[in-house]
C-alpha cells in the first residue's frame, strides 16, 4: 500500500505534542523551549525567520537553548543569517545544513565556521532563488517566525515589516509544516490580518519586542562633494538619457545622494515627472523630499524602516498599505518587481574586476547577496517593452530579425574608484575568487556578473558597457573610469579617448557637468533633521540619528 | 609622515592675481591645501605632508594631471593631508585654483 | 585669504554646523573686513604631532584676526571642530591667549569666540591645560577692561572639556540647537560611570543634557539661534548691547544661582524633569520645536534670562 498521508500524520503528532505546552494556540515565552524541542525532529528543515529587518529573536534564543541530544542536525532554510544565535546552533551541533541568502553582520563567523567544516552549506541563494526552492525541494518542516500581534486564535498582524512572512508561512502551512509565531503582544483583535489563523499552529508571547534595525537610514550630513557629483552624473547621463521612470534604488550613500538631488538638481534639468515616478523600494527617508515635492507616484516595499511608519500612514496614495493604515511590505512580491517591472537596478559594490564581475565579498567575510542580483540582473522572462528598456536593447545590438528584438535592463553600478581606508574599488581579481577556493565553494560569491552590468558611474565618469564590441573595449572602458586605481592607472590612454569619442566613456564635462559645483548646497536635505522638517514632524528617526 | 615634492613646468602662469589661498580642512579623509602665488610664472611646485606612506605614484598621477588641467604656473602648493582619497584631493585643488584665481 | 574671501556663501542659508571656522568668520564679520594673524602662510603648525606621525594644520586648528562687525571693530577667533576635534594644543592656545591679551591695547568693542572644541590635545596635554588656564585669565583680564567676550557655539565638536570651562568665563553665549555644551563628553561619563548613567550612543539624550536647548533653557545660554550664519551673527550683535557688569555682584550672584540650580533640580533624574519644572508645559516636545516655537516657549519661562550665568 502506498502511504499518502504520512507527512500529514507526522504533522498532527507534531502539534500534539506540542500542545502540552499551550493553552490553545497560545505559549508563554518561558515555554518555548519545550514547545521545540516537542515539535522539532532531528534532521528538519527549518526556517528560523531572519529577515533583512525583523527577527524572530525571542524563537531563535529559544532555539539555540534546546537539548543537541534531542534536536540535532536540523537543516536551515532562512533568508537571513544576521543574529549571533543563527549561527551558535550550528556550534552546538542542533543545526548542520545552511541554505540562506544574506547574512551581513555576521558575514566573518560564517567565513570561519564554512572553513572550519562546522556548516555544511548548500548555497548562498539570491532572495527570490531561496524563496522559489521552499516551494521545490527546501520546504520547511517547520517555520519560526515573527509578527508584532496575534490574537487567540493565531491570525497575525506583522506590522510594517511582513518581509518574507507570508511566502515562509505559504510553504510551510500547505505542505504539511509547522508554523510558530512570535509577536510582540497577544491582542483580541488584530489590526489587520497579514497571515490567516489556521495557517498559525502556536502563538509565542515573547519576553521582548523583535528587534529591527535601521538598515536604510543614510545620514545626509555624512554625504561627500564625491558622491554629490556622481549622483549629478548618474541623474544627467542615466536617467535623463534613458528616461528612467521605474527603479530600484541599492542602500548606498550614492544612490540616497540621487534621492537628495531629485527636487534641486532633477527639477532644474526639468525632469520632474519624466524619471523616477514608479519604485520598488524600501522606504528610505531621503526619499521624502522628493516624495513631498511631488516627484514619486509610487513606492512598493520589501519591508519597512524605523522611524518612518507614521509618515508612511499619512501618504497612502503613495505607499502599499493596510485597511488599518499601516504599511505592508512584502519581500517576494516586492523582488519580483524589481526584477521584472523596473527598467533599471542602480547599486553600489565593493569590488569590480576588468570585465565587470562585482562583489561585496572581502577575503574574510561571506556577506551573502540578499537581493541585489535578483534586480540586477537582466530578466530574460520579460515581455513588455518600455522606452528605456529599448534603447539599452539597441544599443546592446540584441539584433538580428528587428521584429525579434527585444530590450534590456539597465543594471547600473554606482561606485567611488576608492573605498574607506584607501581600499580600491576596482581590482584585477575579485577576492571573492580567494574566497570560493579557501573554503570550497563550488561557485565564487559574485554579486553581479558582467554580462549583467550596463553602466559603471564614477566620479571619474560613466562607462557604458552596452556600447563596448569586444572584450579589450570593455575592459579599457573600465579602467577608463577607475580613477587613480593600479586598475585605472593602468589604461591604455589612447584607446579610452578613442572609447570617450565615441560616448562609450563620458566625463563630467562631457555631460555639461562642472565637477566644482557639486556641493552639499544642493542636497535637498542637509541633515536627518532636515529630512524630519520635509515630512512635517511625521518622520521619527532614532535616537542614534539624531542630534537634538 | 611621509614627505613628497613635485616640481612642474607649466606652459602658462595661474590667471588672476590673488596671491594666497586656503582650502579644506585636515581630517580623516579630507585634507588642507594652502597655494600660493610665490614662484617663477612657468614653474609649479606641490609639496606633500601625508600620514599615509606609500601612495607616491598616486600623489604623483594626481599632481600630474592637475598641472596638466590647470596650467597653475607660478603656485607654490602646500598639502596638509589627512588621509584623503585621490579624487578628493584633485577636488581640492581645482578648488584651490579656482581661488586664486578669482 | 582668497579662501575667506571668495568663497564667501550667503550667511543666510550657510550653515553654521557645516560650516569651517574660516567659512564661518568670513560669513559673520562685515564683508571684506576680516584681517587675519598668523595666517596659514605663516605655518605656525604644532611642533608636538610629528612625535606622534599625524598630520598638522597651517593654523593649528584656530583661526585669529579682527574685522569688523556692523562697523565696529571686534576681535574673533574661530576654532575648527574637524580638525583633531578642535582641541587645545600649544600653538591653537597660544593664538588664542595672544588675541586676548592683544584685546586689551586694541580695545575692540567685542572678543567673540566660535567655540568647535572637545577640549585639550591629548598629544600636548600639558601645554593644553596650560593654555586653557591662560585663556581663562586672560578672558577675566578682558572682561574686567569693559570689553565683553562672547561665545558662539553651534558646530559638530560642541564645547567640551577646557572649552567648556573657557566658555563658563565669557561674557554671554548663543547656542544652536546643535551645539553642546559640557565639560565631560558622553564617552567620558559613560565610561567613568558604565551605560546605564549614560549612554552615550543615545544621542537624544545626550543633545537632551548638554544639547543647545537645554543650555538655554537652564540659563546657561544667553541666546538660542537657528542653525544659520546670519542667525549667530544677530545673536552676537545682540548680545554685545546685554553683556552684563563684571564686578563682585555679578561673581555673587552667579554663586547664588549655581546653589539654588542643585537645590532646585539636584533631584532630577532627565533633563525632561527639569524643563517640567521650569514651566514648560509639554517638556517632551521640546526637542522636536523649531525655532519659533522654542523662543516662544523660553519667553514663557520667564526666569531664564539672568545675569548671572
Amino acid at each position: 500500500m502506498t502511504e499518502w498521508r504520512g507527512e500529514r500524520r507526522a504533522r498532527d503528532a507534531r502539534i500534539a505534542a506540542g500542545r502540552a505546552h499551550a493553552t490553545g494556540k497560545v505559549v508563554p515565552a518561558v515555554a518555548v523551549v519545550d514547545l521545540l524541542e516537542a515539535i522539532l525532529r532531528p534532521g528538519d528543515r527549518v526556517c528560523l525567520e531572519g529577515d533583512n529587518q525583523k527577527q524572530a529573536d525571542c524563537l531563535a534564543r529559544g532555539l539555540s537553548a534546546c537539548d543537541p541530544g534531542k534536536i540535532h542536525d536540523l537543516h536551515m532554510v532562512q533568508s537571513g543569517i544576521v543574529l549571533p544565535e543563527h549561527l551558535d546552533v550550528f556550534e552546538t551541533g542542533i543545526a548542520k545544513r545552511l541554505d540562506y541568502s544574506y547574512s551581513g553582520p555576521q558575514g566573518a563567523r560564517i567565513a570561519k565556521m564554512l572553513y572550519g567544516g562546522q556548516i555544511e552549506l548548500g548555497a548562498v541563494h539570491t532572495y527570490l532563488e531561496l524563496f522559489a526552492r521552499y516551494f521545490v525541494d527546501l520546504t520547511p518542516n517547520v517555520a519560526l517566525i515573527a509578527g508584532v500581534s496575534a490574537d487567540r486564535e493565531g491570525n497575525l498582524y506583522t506590522g510594517p515589516n511582513t518581509e518574507d512572512t507570508p511566502t515562509v508561512v505559504e510553504a510551510t502551512a500547505f505542505k504539511n509544516g509547522v508554523v510558530v509565531a512570535q509577536v510582540n503582544e497577544i491582542v483580541d483583535r488584530v489590526p489587520r490580518v497579514d497571515i490567516p489563523g489556521d495557517r498559525v499552529d502556536f502563538v509565542v508571547e515573547a519576553d521582548r519586542p523583535f528587534y529591527v534595525e535601521p538598515l536604510f537610514t543614510r545620514d545626509p550630513a555624512a554625504m561627500t562633494e564625491t558622491q554629490i557629483l556622481i549622483a549629478m552624473m548618474a541623474i544627467k547621463g542615466i536617467y535623463a538619457e534613458y528616461g528612467i521612470r521605474r527603479l530600484n534604488h541599492g542602500i548606498g550613500f550614492g544612490t540616497a545622494a540621487i534621492e537628495l538631488l531629485l527636487p534641486t538638481y532633477g527639477e532644474k534639468l526639468g525632469l520632474k515627472g519624466k524619471i523616477a515616478t514608479h519604485w520598488a523600494l524600501n522606504p528610505h527617508p531621503t526619499l521624502i523630499p522628493a516624495i513631498e515635492s511631488g516627484w514619486v507616484k509610487q513606492v512598493h516595499c520589501f519591508g519597512s524602516e524605523v522611524g518612518m511608519d507614521r509618515y508612511i500612514r499619512e501618504r497612502p496614495d503613495i505607499f502599499f498599505t493596510g485597511a488599518d493604515g499601516s504599511l505592508r511590505s512584502n519581500r517576494a512580491f516586492c523582488q519580483t518587481a524589481g526584477l521584472y517591472a523596473c527598467d533599471m537596478f542602480i547599486g553600489a559594490t565593493l569590488q569590480i574586476d576588468l570585465s565587470g564581475h562585482s562583489s561585496t565579498i572581502t577575503q574574510s567575510r561571506v556577506a551573502g547577496f540578499g537581493g541585489a542580483p535578483n534586480m540586477g540582473s537582466d530578466p530574460h522572462g520579460r515581455r513588455h517593452p518600455s522606452d528605456a528598456w529599448m534603447k539599452a536593447g539597441r544599443e546592446g545590438q540584441i539584433v538580428g530579425d528587428p521584429a525579434l528584438m527585444r530590450g534590456r535592463k539597465l543594471v547600473v553600478q554606482l561606485v567611488e574608484t576608492f573605498g574607506d581606508k584607501l581600499v580600491p574599488t576596482f581590482v584585477e581579481q575579485l577576492d571573492a575568487l580567494e574566497l570560493a577556493r579557501k573554503i570550497g565553494l563550488e561557485l565564487a560569491p559574485v554579486m553581479i556578473y558582467a554580462d549583467d552590468v550596463t553602466h559603471i558611474v564614477t566620479e571619474e565618469g560613466i562607462a557604458n558597457l552596452l556600447l563596448c564590441r569586444d572584450v579589450d573595449e570593455r575592459e579599457q572602458a573600465i579602467r577608463g573610469v577607475a580613477g587613480y586605481t593600479a586598475v585605472g592607472r593602468g589604461r591604455d590612454r589612447a584607446k579610452v579617448e578613442e572609447l570617450r569619442a565615441r560616448g562609450i566613456i563620458r566625463r563630467p564635462e562631457d555631460l555639461g557637468i562642472e565637477p566644482l559645483d557639486a556641493d552639499r548646497a544642493l542636497l535637498a536635505a542637509k541633515s536627518i533633521k532636515d529630512l524630519v522638517h520635509w515630512s512635517g514632524g511625521l518622520y521619527e528617526p532614532p535616537a542614534k540619528f539624531r542630534n537634538w | 609622515m611621509e614627505s613628497l615634492t613635485f616640481r612642474h613646468t607649466t606652459r602658462k602662469p595661474l590667471p588672476g592675481s590673488v596671491p594666497n589661498a586656503i582650502t579644506g580642512v585636515v581630517a580623516s579623509g579630507n585634507l588642507e591645501i594652502l597655494l600660493e602665488r610665490v614662484l617663477a610664472p612657468d614653474a609649479c611646485e606641490v609639496a606633500i605632508e601625508t600620514p599615509i606612506a606609500g601612495y607616491g605614484d598616486v600623489w604623483e598621477a594626481v599632481v600630474a594631471d592637475f598641472v596638466a588641467r590647470a596650467q597653475p604656473g607660478g603656485l607654490r602648493i602646500s598639502i596638509n593631508d589627512g588621509g584623503a582619497r585621490p579624487d578628493t584631493v584633485s577636488l581640492r585643488l581645482l578648488q584651490g585654483a579656482r581661488l586664486m584665481e578669482a | 585669504m582668497a579662501g575667506d574671501r571668495s568663497a564667501r556663501p550667503d550667511p543666510g542659508s550657510l550653515s553654521w554646523y557645516e560650516a569651517t571656522a574660516r567659512q564661518r568668520v568670513a560669513a559673520l564679520a562685515d564683508p571684506g573686513s576680516v584681517r587675519e594673524f598668523l595666517p596659514p602662510t605663516e605655518r605656525r603648525m604644532s611642533p608636538h604631532l610629528p612625535l606622534f606621525d599625524l598630520p598638522r594644520a597651517f593654523d593649528d586648528g584656530i583661526m585669529v584676526g579682527e574685522a569688523t562687525l556692523d562697523g565696529a571693530p571686534v576681535l574673533i577667533a574661530a576654532q575648527e571642530g574637524r580638525f583633531m576635534g578642535g582641541a587645545f594644543g600649544e600653538i591653537h592656545g597660544a593664538k588664542l591667549v595672544g588675541l586676548l591679551r592683544v584685546a586689551l591695547e586694541l580695545k575692540p568693542k567685542v572678543v567673540l569666540i566660535l567655540f568647535d572644541t572637545g577640549g585639550v590635545r591629548l598629544q600636548e596635554a600639558n601645554a593644553g591645560e596650560t593654555a586653557v588656564a591662560e585663556t581663562m585669565r586672560a578672558i577675566v583680564d578682558v572682561r574686567a577692561a569693559g570689553i565683553p567676550v562672547i561665545g558662539l557655539i553651534g558646530g559638530r565638536a560642541g564645547c567640551y572639556g577646557g572649552g567648556g570651562l573657557v566658555a563658563g568665563t565669557c561674557s554671554r553665549l548663543a547656542v544652536s540647537e546643535g551645539g553642546r555644551i559640557s565639560v565631560s563628553g558622553p564617552e567620558v561619563i559613560e565610561t567613568n560611570k558604565g551605560a546605564e548613567e549614560f549612554d552615550s550612543r543615545d544621542r537624544a539624550l545626550v543633545w537632551r543634557t548638554m544639547g543647545g536647548k537645554h543650555r538655554r533653557l537652564t540659563g546657561g545660554a544667553d541666546a538660542f539661534c537657528a542653525d544659520t550664519v546670519s542667525a549667530f551673527r544677530r545673536a552676537a550683535l545682540d548680545l554685545i548691547g546685554r553683556a552684563p557688569a563684571f564686578d563682585l555682584d555679578t561673581l555673587e550672584a552667579e554663586q547664588a544661582r549655581l546653589e539654588d540650580r542643585i537645590a532646585r533640580f539636584g533631584d532630577c533624574r532627565d533633563a525632561t524633569d527639569i524643563w517640567r519644572r521650569l514651566g514648560v508645559n509639554d517638556p517632551e516636545a521640546v526637542p522636536a520645536m523649531d525655532t519659533d516655537a522654542f523662543d516662544a516657549t523660553v519667553a514663557r519661562a520667564r526666569e531664564i534670562d539672568h545675569d548671572a550665568r
